[in-house]
């Protein structure tokens, strides 16, 4: 069997009496690459937003690499207006803010491109090298540590250069065109040593050419820095050219899951999904 | 490789720049009258630019709008105060209340306010102290303050200036405190003018103390903005969602940036006191963190440079350039109609009004002096920059 990376368990997200995500169980093996797709509204942010720590997952159960970083159980008034299953399978509580779990090794990208804008391309990926810094403020402020920051500056300037941003180190980031703020988004996640990646919605707004080289790109970063990448994209080319496995998402519950032929030829999914195609390939 | 060079020459121009004003400084002191008024301004804004620019630390590169500062430097002008009052002295400044709690004063430690050593570490390590004692309320308040956001987080800071305005004026801490009076009798700029003998003034150094203070305090702050702590502390301003999921600890550097902050304002109203000859709670009201908020919005929230010019200007024009309009005058036997006692301010007003409208990302923006001196950016990215900003 392939090396779990992450694995999802019972995941259920309930915003007062809306339940967001639905009992969701799923894996990303190591190396591959898992498109979470469905129609808009279906809980496919949440379930990210959950996994990365943004929100705290009603019930259920998230680990990275073996290790638990989330888990939960309806608690408090939740205890009471708990509408998803699995109540009382978990007893134990992990909540891990944002940024400890980028440390564990999740790095990820939003779907609407949230960059520092106001500094330069080289800073924002010189930023994402701050949490693996061996410094504390003071020898930071007076240079005490002139070699850490040598290194990070070094692995930052290497890493443009392997995207092929080197040129526009000292552009300001919101001067840059919209694919290459997206692919500096990516090069800013890759900054942080990730060992999985979350795109959200990579494709947004791309062209077809756009989103060809996206796909290469994604494929050959994934080999380079030795990745597993999960992503939600309503790019169907994207999404079926690229994906080792798909799970589908409609109305916070899993519907479909496996290879691309697979999911495209499931009565299930074109009745959600592929159906209604006209809005979703936007 | 290039952007360490860049940022060697950088620091080299930042050093001669330094020296070069704390030398005009020296000059200037001991060439002009001493009763002009340029030297207010000079003291007074050495002051209150280490404020600002602690300030703008928060505000403009963290991203936390915070309205305290007046009341972490009352907290520095206190502790300043309470720990340099001579012990010889404190009778006398502590009357009402039956001499001082403290038994002991800095200075006296180390010799004395009349020796070299006993004024200058004592009134080194007061100033460090204070700095100290703000940062520790700082934390202390910071720990629930601190989760709010923009304007809850200056309505709360705000209060507690307010508060602590307050408790410093209760009657109950007057051994300590002095209650509402204020604590004289400390160690001041002026105790700094080298005399000789005959107690005569053979070289003022009144206003070069402050601005070396300042001077240190501001290449501290600028080269921590300058470190991987200020690149995060840039990054949680421009977007907090995405410095966290770079794995930024939000709360460990909003409370780091927090206390940074609150210990140069710490400082700096230990300067105030030094300026003012005195500490007393009720000169640090929210007037005062308003003209400081003032400063750094005229000079570009954001801009470190920014904050020292209009500092300059702000308290220039303020104490000095329009005093003629408070006072009546008559030309050719007419009486110059408007002039009188408060009208500098209407004056003073109309004036910021008018900046604040042709420069609205204040005087700098958030550029730095240097900036304005290299080769403008290629135009396509200049394009962009103004199409967002």
């Amino acid at each position: 069997m392939a090396e779990n990376i992450l694995r999802l368990e019972d995941v259920t997200m309930q915003f007062g009496g809306v339940v967001a995500v639905n009992n969701l169980s799923l894996e990303v093996n190591r190396g591959e690459i898992v498109a979470l797709i469905g129609p808009n509204g279906a809980g496919k942010t949440t379930a990210f937003n959950c996994v990365t720590g943004v929100y705290e997952p009603t019930n259920g159960r998230v680990s990275l690499a073996g290790e638990v970083i989330v888990e939960n159980h309806p608690q408090g008034k939740m205890k009471a207006m708990y509408q998803g299953e699995n109540n009382g399978k978990y007893t134990g509580v992990v909540r891990l803010t944002p940024d400890q779990i980028t440390r564990k090794g999740i790095a990820r990208t939003f779907q609407n491109i949230r960059l520092f804008g106001a500094l330069t391309v080289f800073e924002n990926v010189l930023v994402a090298k701050h949490m693996r810094a061996k410094q504390n403020f003071l020898t930071a402020t007076f240079r005490l540590n002139r070699a850490e920051e040598k290194r990070m500056r070094e692995e930052s300037m290497a890493l443009l250069e392997e995207q092929g941003l080197a040129h526009l180190k000292d552009e300001v980031a919101s001067s840059l065109p919209y694919g290459l703020q997206r692919r500096l988004e990516i090069a800013r996640a890759l900054a942080t040593d990730p060992k999985l990646l979350l795109l959200d919605e990579p494709a947004a707004g791309m062209n077809p050419q756009e989103t060809q080289e996206l796909t290469d790109f994604i494929r050959q970063i994934r080999t380079e820095y030795d990745l597993s990448v999960f992503m939600i994209e309503h790019h169907m080319d994207l999404v079926m050219q690229i994906s080792d496995r798909i799970y589908v998402l409609d109305f916070g519950r899993l519907i479909s899951q496996g290879t691309p032929e697979v999911v495209q030829n499931d009565q299930r999914v074109i009745d959600a999904y592929l159906g209604v195609a006209d809005d979703a390939e936007d | 490789m290039i952007q360490t060079k860049k940022n060697k020459t950088g620091a080299f121009l930042g050093l001669v720049a330094a020296v070069v004003v704390l030398a005009l400084v020296v000059v200037l002191e001991n060439t002009l009258p001493s009763t002009s008024q340029l030297f207010i301004v000079l003291k007074k804004g050495a002051v209150y630019s280490l404020v600002a620019v602690s300030m703008n630390l928060l505000n403009g590169f963290t991203g936390l709008f915070s309205l305290g500062q007046a009341g972490f430097m009352l907290l520095g002008a206190y502790t300043y105060a309470i720990l340099t009052v001579p012990v010889a002295q404190k009778d006398t400044v502590y009357y009402l209340y039956g001499g001082s709690a403290l038994n002991f004063s800095l200075p006296d430690l180390f010799g004395g306010v009349d020796t070299p050593q006993g004024l200058i570490l004592g009134v080194a390590l007061a100033i460090l102290l204070a700095g100290c004692v703000a940062a520790l309320f700082a934390w202390l308040i910071g720990l629930p303050v601190l989760r709010l956001k923009s304007d809850y987080l200056a309505i709360a800071t705000l209060g507690f200036a307010e508060i602590i305005r307050a408790i410093f004026q209760w009657q109950a801490l007057g051994p300590v405190t002095n209650g509402a009076n204020m604590i004289t009798q400390i160690p001041t700029f002026t105790s700094f003018n080298i005399k000789n003998a005959d107690g005569e003034v053979i070289l003022r150094l009144s206003a070069f103390v402050p601005f070396l203070v300042a001077i240190l305090c501001i290449a501290v702050i600028v080269m921590l903005i300058n470190s991987s702590y200020g690149r995060a502390f840039k990054a949680i301003r421009e977007d907090e969602i995405a410095a966290e999921a770079m794995g930024i600890n939000l709360a460990k550097h909003k409370m780091l940036s927090f206390c940074i902050s609150s210990f140069f304002a710490g400082v700096g109203g230990a300067l105030f006191a030094m300026y003012a000859s005195n500490a007393q709670a009720k000169v640090y009201t929210s007037t005062m963190t308003y003209e400081i908020l003032l400063i750094v919005v005229i000079g570009g929230i954001g801009s470190v440079s920014g904050s020292c010019i209009a500092t300059f200007l702000y308290v220039a024009a303020s104490e000095w350039w329009l005093r003629f309009l408070d006072s009546e005058m008559w030309i050719f036997g007419v009486k110059v109609p408007f002039l009188r006692t408060g009208f500098r301010m209407v004056v003073f007003s109309i004036i910021i009004m008018i900046v604040v409208l042709f420069f609205r990302r204040g005087l700098m923006g958030d550029k730095e002096l240097p900036d304005l001196f290299r080769p403008r950016p290629k135009k396509t990215a200049r394009k962009a920059g103004e199409h967002n900003g």
